[in-house]
């Protein structure tokens, strides 16, 4: 029962919180689509926070993500003993930036106040959330060896299941207790995302990249014009 | 030939007297709001001195603006490529910090009610804006080096000083002091906007029809890259709201016919507004001038709006005759190009801005000896003295083409000839003690005619308000009959407007 709540109901829940309210919010309040900056306030930290956050969480999350969407593959490239080494400690290195990049942004928040006023109560859960994941991420990594081999045989299956509606919680429901917190705290955050300052995450504004550098906007054609 | 028309500015440093109620008219209507206490669309600097942000022409530091890329012939945003932007995205390394402006703050006037009764008199404290605590020390605010605060300080660090002569620091600070003018700056709604080059959300525009560059509030993402990319650092970052704000050249006033707040409250009446016609084709190149020539191609750009190959050319890309009759009768046209006596500020920042400066004409080089202030030239004979104010003006001619010709020292002293030669020609009229031949010699020498000499006077010194501001029709009835071509434009009557919908705050 409790299984199925938690690797069934809550993981349904939160994607279609993630599907409903992602357009919602976007189309009655673009305005707050975004994070909220507060380097013009305090720049102090920032550098050490948010890049080493960023840079670790992306790689990391594209790993998980590539593990899931070819996982063929992903077996294949660490079906050498040499090349899952290599694998697991950049993941590991990459896994401790991204907590002493979330401590270092958590006690910025904490114990300046120019950007303490500027945190909503939001932000902390998120916040913590976040770290809380990342960290124990870091740990299932550390003692629960090798991740990114039996990911492919516990949190695949389940996910693509849950994907394919044909919700099967066996291949989840007798792991340990710190794997499973931080299988669904993947969840939480998705849940989470389309209430929080997350959503910035799919603003990323790759279009920058084509298009000409100057926008004029026509009133009485509609033309743009590099 | 793809001529259009953009809504642009002159400001006569000459007679600004420095009062700042253009910047309180801004800050009253359009920045009196939370996040925005520090935000100054409109600012009156001192110079030589600092300015606002400290030392914002410090482009090692700020990286604003384009540089021109000598190897490939391209033109480059200082701050960085496209990748380089999203690679930076996390963390701009270059964003000015809010101490570079300063801390707003306001006092806690409660406490002269609430205090307990004592031997002192009570004080309100100092409080901080931005986290509510008090401050006990507030080293910088909005117009700290007003007047140069009484330091040598400021103007000592003018970045437009680092290539001057010992000569020319000691002219500067020789007689009490120092010697200054006036630098009022709001966004100069330039032809190649850094600001919006550097926005990689796309929130950031210029409005064809007039020019004005706006910030979409419901775009923007809080990438605070403009902030970096202009120049001028006239886009602030609102921090309350987590958005990018700047002057919106009062478009809603402009709308109505009315010039906008800062040029209307003018006490000095230094500020003109009129359109001009440009050709967009020649942007590019104007902005990819070698460095001594920027002045010049960017003139090059804007065009005589009574020659009947540009109205033709007008009238083709839809611009309608009421708006071409406002750019013949633009006085902003006439100090640029047919006087070219206003230039740009900072040319050399490549982004084409169209607000134009008449530059002052400062005091002659002078020695302050036996307690008595001599100028240098006091003796001499005919035109000399008069004359000797350029070359021996206390203020450096290469300090003025460092500000407004990037360094082109010619350019300014033509400029100048043309200034002291109205004046001469208006002195020979009504002081009568300078001879005709002067008058002519001085005239010569500037290029320009007595008439011409007599409208610069006209419309330096006795503008009607109807001369100063000539705000074009804004046609925005034709702009939605464009837009909505199947409805009546008077369906949509006092159906648009301005302001927000909602509030500009985060509900999420
Ligand atoms: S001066 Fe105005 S238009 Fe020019 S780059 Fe700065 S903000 Fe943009
Ligand atoms: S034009 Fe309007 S918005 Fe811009 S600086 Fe002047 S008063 Fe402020």
């Amino acid at each position: 029962m409790i299984d199925t709540l938690a690797f069934v109901v809550f993981p349904y829940v939160a994607v279609a919180l993630v599907l409903i309210v992602t357009p919602y919010r976007y189309f009655s309040d673009r305005f707050s689509y975004s994070s909220f900056s507060s380097e013009l306030l305090q720049r102090k930290g920032l550098f050490w926070g948010s890049v080493a956050w960023h840079y670790g969480v992306i790689l990391i999350l594209l790993a998980h993500l590539a593990a899931l969407l070819a996982p063929g593959a992903w077996a294949a490239l660490i079906s050498e003993p040499t090349r899952l080494y290599v694998l697991e400690v950049t993941g590991l290195a990459l896994a401790l930036a991204t907590v002493a990049g979330m401590v270092v942004l958590i006690g910025r928040r904490l114990f300046l106040p120019r950007v303490a006023s500027v945190t909503t109560r939001w932000d902390w859960v998120v916040l913590f959330v976040l770290l809380a994941q990342v960290a124990l991420g870091f740990w299932v990594a550390l003692f629960y060896r090798w991740g990114s081999d039996w990911y492919l045989h516990t949190a695949v299956p389940w996910i693509v299941s849950l994907a394919t509606l044909n919700p099967q919680t066996q291949f989840v429901a007798s792991l340990p207790i710190l794997v499973q917190i931080h299988m669904l705290g993947g969840f939480v955050l998705l849940a989470l995302f389309p209430f929080t300052r997350l959503v910035h995450m799919i603003t990323f504004p790759v279009t920058y990249l084509w298009r000409p550098y100057q926008v004029v906007i026509w009133n009485r054609r509609r033309r743009v014009v590099p | 030939m793809d001529i259009r028309s953009h809504v642009s500015m002159v400001f006569h440093l000459d007679k600004c007297i420095g009062c700042h109620t253009c910047t309180v008219a801004c800050k009253n209507i359009w920045t009196d709001r939370k996040g925005t206490e520090y935000m100054y669309w409109n600012n009156v600097e001192t110079k030589p001195g600092t300015g606002y942000p400290t030392r914002w022409e410090d482009q090692e530091q700020y990286r604003g603006g384009w540089v021109l890329d000598e190897k490939g012939g391209k033109l480059k945003l200082r701050l960085q490529g496209k990748w380089g932007t999203l690679a930076n995205i996390f963390y701009n390394p270059y964003l000015p910090s809010i101490d570079d402006y300063f801390e707003p703050w306001t006092y806690d006037y409660q406490n002269l009610f609430t205090a307990p009764e004592g031997d002192d008199q009570p004080t309100a404290r100092a409080v901080s804006q931005i986290t509510g605590r008090y401050m006990d020390t507030i080293e910088a605010g909005p117009n700290w080096d007003d007047d140069l605060g009484g330091s040598p300080v400021y103007a000592d660090n003018d970045p437009n000083l680092d290539g001057a002569t010992e000569e020319e620091r000691r002219q500067i600070a020789e007689i009490d002091r120092t010697v200054f003018f006036y630098l009022p700056r709001i966004c100069n709604h330039c032809l190649n906007p850094g600001c919006v080059a550097a926005c990689p959300a796309g929130a950031i525009y210029k409005r064809a029809e007039d020019g004005i560059v706006l910030i979409s509030q419901d775009k923007c993402r809080a990438w605070r890259m403009c902030i970096s990319g202009c120049p001028y650092k006239k886009t602030y970052f609102n921090w309350s709201t987590g958005k990018s704000e700047k002057c919106i050249l009062c478009y809603p006033r402009l709308e109505s016919g009315q010039p906008p707040a800062c040029f209307h409250s003018c006490v000095g009446r230094i500020r003109y507004i009129g359109l001009v016609l440009y050709d967009a084709d020649m942007i590019q190149e104007a902005a990819m001038a070698p460095s001594d020539q920027l002045v010049d191609a960017q003139r090059a750009a804007i065009q005589d709006p009574f020659d009947p190959m540009v109205i033709a050319a007008a009238r083709r890309n839809g611009i309608p005759d009421s708006k071409i009759q406002a750019a013949q009768n633009s006085p902003v046209y006439k100090f640029v190009k047919r006087w070219g006596l206003a230039l740009p500020l900072h040319p050399d920042f490549r982004t084409l801005p169209m607000l134009f400066y008449v530059p002052p004409l400062g005091p002659v080089t002078s020695k302050m000896e036996n307690g008595a202030y001599e100028t240098v030239d006091a003796g001499a004979e005919g035109l000399a003295p008069m004359l000797a104010a350029l070359d021996k003006s206390r203020v450096s001619l290469r300090y003025m083409a460092s500000l407004f010709s990037a360094g082109n020292e010619d350019i300014v002293r033509e400029v100048y000839y043309k200034l002291m030669a109205v004046r001469i020609y208006m002195r020979g009229k009504t002081v009568q003690d300078v001879t005709q031949a002067e008058v002519d010699e001085a005239l010569a020498l500037a290029g320009l005619s007595g008439s011409e000499a007599e409208a610069i006077f006209r419309l330096t010194s006795l503008p009607t308000y109807e001369e100063r501001f000539v705000v074009p029709p804004m046609e925005r009835e034709t702009a939605i009959q464009a837009q909505f071509p199947d409805i009546d434009p008077l369906t949509r009557k006092a159906s648009t407007g301005f302001g927000f919908r909602e509030d500009p705050a985060r509900r999420w």
